[in-house]
């Protein structure tokens, strides 16, 4: 790859990202731009079957007539669809038996990120399926989760082993026209985790996925489906960095959970993608479609660690279409220096008796704006229905903002809602009182900070609190006198 | 233990402290007076080290170390609490976990080991005794819906647990009812050594019944107009403050 002085002078300046390394690995990149060339190559490239490749053509199709939103409480630049290449894989061989197959420099990638394969399967029983870029280089445990019937692997693997579910439940959730990017995304996506828990089965590990973007100005589209057939239960993680770059980077991923009767999905998120530098230049536009449909009986609960992206534009959403279905929200948004975000979620009622609750804890520091933004609405065949909603916001310093936006929409006189919201900042008085107590400051910001977002953390799987809660440290580390 | 000399402090330039000189042994108990504005939760702020305050000349020592450059966790770990008039809340965050986390700052920057789970808990179980502080008390959030006497009372209890050398009580008594006004001084008392020293900081005579000082200071325009012992405080119930101001005395 020929590098240009200027890019070789933006990727010395952007060192301060503790994870903003770039890995030399020889990469087949598209050129940059969108076509239905474009849209063909990539499903050729990922030898995809025909209903495939026609699906993404009819997405593109639909991408064009749309625009791209405004509501949001966010300002930022517009990326530029025409100067993203859409493709980049490594070029090394996409499949491996064992690790030692794998080029050695993206282990050490891995490595300088922590994440030891082995360390995770022993320690933490964590099947890692990891996708770098955009083609997954290993999956392990496949062969445990083999012998429950349960299939873990990358979505293009499922799209060629596994045709009938894919075709069957893609897009069934989030349909290619729900919004601008999900749209994008279902012409363009690259790759992604997919993964099926059969009727009655307990998957007995937690199910990981690392993301990461590698290549200078490639947009990342993953792509997510998990479906827990009837009685099954599944805990799924996915946790994400990325390497710094000067140029805006997109990531536009679409997630879309299926809870069939009596099932339940827990799906956690730490999410720490380039924030951007202290003058807030660079960092990734973070704009994902996240949504589960509940059938009768059956739970979905998101949780969300959100610390990294320049601007975030998602909203975790829960259909409760089933009889005595459950939606859960439960998340923590930190913003600082001159990071947005716009974040919440929707709970969609459809069914009796359903419940959901939405507990969202936005912390804001430095220059930066966070929003939260929820629906939940009551249609009027839903008797019954439940929801109980809180939104703290917990204000650093003077120069940052939070914002709410709740909306709420009841159709069923039945309907039982209930709204709390607060307001604090993190007083000098309160930094005062633990100093006095001899804690220094930096130790107390993060006592008040992870009290204040207790209730959502304590969500976590066990490993997973404890980087969520170092990862909300380092994040406000400084953003107080 | 404690050593005041010819204090100034200000904020945003307004003179509060105006030459303050103090000494205080240990195994001794201070009441410091005084009408309301006179300086008093300044002295106490100043000695703990809130940089809202500016020391513009004087000394500060602590067992004949200078700790007018230290910062206020600094001061802490050197054996000063202060038992604040106004303890603030800190939502989520356990009373005991709390404590916990405070304890192990202070061992952390003596070089001492972090306390193990079941040290932790006999101390907690001895001390909660002792102030007769119910169990349940301790898995609230700090402060958190407490009423102003449970959250006078979580005051004294951290100092139980922090064993201080110089434990400042600013206004404890403001806020108490008669039953909470004596568990609290019943707590003081109880945890009172030779080896250790109060300053008890009150505007009413009232918390003097129950905590008897060796000494009483009269604080006015920042400067000690006055000192004797527990009589004075007597004498200051009955006169009130207004004899005592330099342009009475003059």
């Amino acid at each position: 790859m020929a590098y240009t002085e200027e890019e070789l002078k933006k990727e010395l300046e952007t060192k301060e990202y503790e994870y903003g390394f770039y890995t030399d690995i020889e990469s087949d990149t598209f050129p940059a731009g969108l076509n239905e060339e474009i849209v063909i190559a990539i499903s050729k490239r990922k030898e995809e079957p025909e209903w495939m490749t026609l699906w993404r053509l009819e997405s593109f199709k639909i991408w064009k007539e749309m625009v791209e939103p405004e509501w949001p409480n966010v300002k930022y630049e517009k990326p530029d669809f025409q100067a993203i290449s859409y493709y980049s894989a490594p070029n090394s061989k996409p499949k491996y038996d064992s690790l030692d197959e794998v080029d050695p420099e993206l282990l050490d990638t891995f490595n300088r990120l922590g994440i030891s394969l082995d360390e995770q399967k022993k320690l933490a029983g964590v099947a890692v399926d990891i996708v770098m870029d955009s083609v997954s280089v290993a999956t392990t445990f496949k062969k445990t989760l083999a012998e429950k019937g349960i299939i873990f692997c990358s979505i293009s693997e499922a799209i060629r082993e596994h045709p009938e579910l894919v075709k069957k439940y893609i897009g069934s959730v989030v349909p290619q026209k729900d919004n601008f990017y999900a749209a994008l995304n279902s012409a363009v996506f690259s790759d992604g985790s997919f993964c099926y828990i059969p009727k009655g089965v307990r998957c007995p590990m937690e199910l990981s996925t690392y993301f990461r973007i590698n290549q200078a100005g490639t947009g990342q589209f993953e792509r997510t489906l998990v479906i827990a057939d009837e009685d099954s239960y599944v805990s799924y993680l996915e946790g994400c960095t990325a390497p710094s770059r000067d140029e805006n980077q997109l990531h536009a991923a679409v997630v879309e959970l299926i809870a069939l009767d009596g099932a339940e999905i827990k799906y956690s998120t730490v999410q720490n993608w380039f924030p951007g530098n202290k003058e807030g230049k660079g960092g990734v536009y973070n704009f994902v479609t996240k949504r589960g449909i509940c059938e009768k009986n059956a739970k979905i609960s998101w949780t969300q660690v959100e610390t990294g992206s320049a601007v975030t534009w998602k909203y975790p959403s829960c259909i409760l279409k089933g009889d005595n279905s459950i939606g859960e929200f439960y998340s923590v948004a930190v913003t600082n220096n001159h990071q947005q975000a716009d974040t919440g979620t929707k709970m969609i009622h459809l069914g009796k008796n359903t419940k959901s609750t939405i507990i969202s804890k936005g912390i804001s520091a430095g220059k930066s704006q966070n929003s939260y933004r929820g629906l939940v609405q009551v249609s009027s065949r839903a008797e019954n229905a439940r929801n109980f909603s809180q939104c703290d916001s917990l204000l650093m310093g003077n120069d940052c903002g939070a914002h709410a936006f709740p909306y709420i929409e009841v159709k069923n006189k039945s309907a039982m809602i209930e709204h709390e919201a607060t307001t604090s900042k993190i007083g000098e008085d309160q930094i005062f009182y633990c100093n006095q107590r001899g804690i220094d400051t930096e130790k107390a910001i993060a006592l008040i900070v992870n009290g204040f977002s207790k209730e959502v953390l304590n969500k976590l799987p066990m490993e997973f609190a404890v980087e969520a809660q170092k990862l909300l440290e380092i994040s406000l580390e400084g953003s107080v006198g | 233990m404690l050593k005041i000399k010819n204090l100034h402090a200000n904020i945003d330039g307004k003179e509060i402290l105006n030459g303050i000189d103090l000494t205080v042994n240990a195994g001794e108990v201070h009441a410091i007076m005084g009408p309301n504005g006179s300086g008093k939760s300044t002295l106490a702020s100043v000695i703990a080290g809130k940089e809202d305050f500016e020391v513009t000349e004087g000394e500060i020592t602590m067992d004949n170390e200078s700790i007018i450059e230290d910062s206020p966790e600094e001061r802490a770990h050197k054996g000063i609490f202060l038992s604040f008039q106004y303890p603030v809340e800190i939502p989520g965050v356990s009373v005991t976990n709390f404590i916990k986390t405070s304890i192990n700052e202070s061992r952390k920057a003596q070089g001492l080991e972090e306390m193990g789970a079941k040290d932790m808990l006999k101390l907690l179980r001895e001390k909660s005794e002792l102030l007769g502080i119910d169990r349940k008390f301790l898995s609230r959030s700090l402060n958190e819906g407490f009423s102003g006497g449970e959250k006078k009372r979580n005051e004294i209890f951290q100092m139980a647990m922090l064993e201080p050398k110089l434990a400042i009580l600013d206004e404890t008594d403001s806020g108490l009812d008669i039953d909470a006004l004596r568990v609290v001084a019943n707590g003081v008392n109880t945890l009172k050594t030779k080896d250790n020293a109060v300053i008890l900081i009150t505007h009413y005579q009232r918390l003097l019944e129950y905590i008897v000082p060796d000494y009483v200071h009269v604080l006015h325009n920042g400067k000690i107009v006055k000192s004797g012992t527990k009589e004075l405080a007597l004498e200051l119930e009955e006169k009130g403050y207004d004899w005592l101001k330099p342009e009475s005395v003059v």
